[in-house]
């Protein structure tokens, strides 16, 4: 933790052979920490635990499992439906910061797609950290101005019938999209399920995986334990 | 939304970054894992409510000049959470200033593959 390895030998103005060197942007964060651990405003080992949470613990797969489930689950899906945050909850997947969560159920005339306008206020709980380009400019105004062009580019072509429906997010209330239950799959398990619900399908830029299909995309490897939940 | 694509009317066009799939690293560097996690657990803890801190974030990201690969996120992020420290009376730009040139001075002086403590600096004086 103190020793940083992410030091680049380019821009380097001076010749140090080999010393370390923190780049501004991290040591301007070492500077924060340590005038908020002095303060006792935060404790070093609380934040390594909430860095280890999000780089390995909360992810998609959370989310998929709230799909998946609600695939198999009616009344489960009606209390999605209903008061998400709640639905979620039961599933162990609480908000860190209190916010409420809705769940936008894609139909067949209905495909939904979250954005954040503003910034990048995200369902942390069920879908982890968000990807970068969730957080760069182009989505944020895109997603709402041109949806379908959007989806173009991650390769989801609708049918020119379907309705796009835009869900800009607030810290306060963050959305997630259930997509729609793909063909032919009666014969799989809700733990089969969640492995063909990708990130993508639940921010609404891609669909879920095919039977058969798991490939790129895929929250889980076929080798992979899917009961490592969190 | 269902009208005719209106050929990217403003703003930037989107594009999906090579190497976006859903394997990326949460995080590209340690420091911005660390922002990420002070934020959170300063929200936690009290410091600010989590619509302070998108307010914040949406002031920094808003600014002109913004990457559009979104690459410069954490370091708004990053400015974010000084705006919100100074702001609460936590700490002002020339301490977080000072701090960060005695934790590169520190690191300069430390050994390679020694841990960087902050009492390396050679200027080092407890406060």
């Amino acid at each position: 933790m103190t020793h940083d390895h992410h030091t680049h030998d380019h821009d380097h103005p001076h010749d140090h052979h080999h010393d370390n060197e923190l780049d501004p942007f991290a040591a301007r964060v070492k500077a924060l920490e340590t005038i908020l651990t002095e303060k006792g405003l935060i404790d070093p080992a609380a934040i390594d635990a909430i860095v280890e949470t999000y780089e390995h613990k909360v992810g998609p797969r959370n989310g998929a499992r709230v799909v998946a489930k609600a695939w198999v689950d009616q009344e489960f899906a009606e209390r999605l439906a209903r008061d998400a945050t709640a639905a979620i909850a039961s599933l162990g997947y609480t908000g860190r910061q209190g916010e409420h969560m809705q769940a936008v159920f894609n139909t067949p005339d209905t495909h939904n797609l979250i954005v954040c306008t503003l910034c990048s206020c995200y369902p942390w709980t069920v879908l982890g950290v968000p990807p970068v380009w969730y957080k760069a400019p182009p989505y944020r105004s895109q997603a709402v101005i041109n949806p379908r062009g959007v989806l173009a580019e991650f390769g989801l072509k609708l049918p020119e019938d379907t309705r796009i429906r835009v869900w800009d997010s607030t810290a306060e209330l963050r959305y997630m999209v259930v997509p729609m239950r793909p063909v032919e799959t009666d014969g799989l398990s809700e733990d089969e399920l969640a492995r063909l619900v990708t990130r993508d399908s639940m921010i609404g830029t891609g669909l879920p995986l095919r039977p058969g299909s798991l490939g790129p995309g895929a929250l889980w490897p076929p080798e992979a334990d899917p009961g490592a939940g969190i | 939304m269902s009208a005719p694509d209106p050929a990217a009317s403003s703003g930037l066009p989107f594009q999906l970054p090579p190497g976006a799939g859903p394997d990326a690293p949460v995080f590209a560097e340690p420091w911005q894992a660390q922002a990420f996690a002070l934020a959170v657990a300063l929200n936690e803890r009290g410091l600010f409510t989590w619509t302070e801190w998108a307010a914040a974030l949406s002031r920094e990201v808003a600014r002109p000049g913004a990457a559009a690969d979104g690459s410069d996120y954490y370091a708004h992020w990053l400015a974010a959470l000084e705006v919100l420290l100074r702001e609460k009376g936590v700490a002002g730009p020339e301490l977080v200033e000072a701090l960060s040139a005695s934790w590169q001075r520190a690191a300069h002086a430390t050994p390679h593959g020694q841990p960087i403590r902050l009492e390396n600096d050679p200027e080092f004086s407890r406060r």
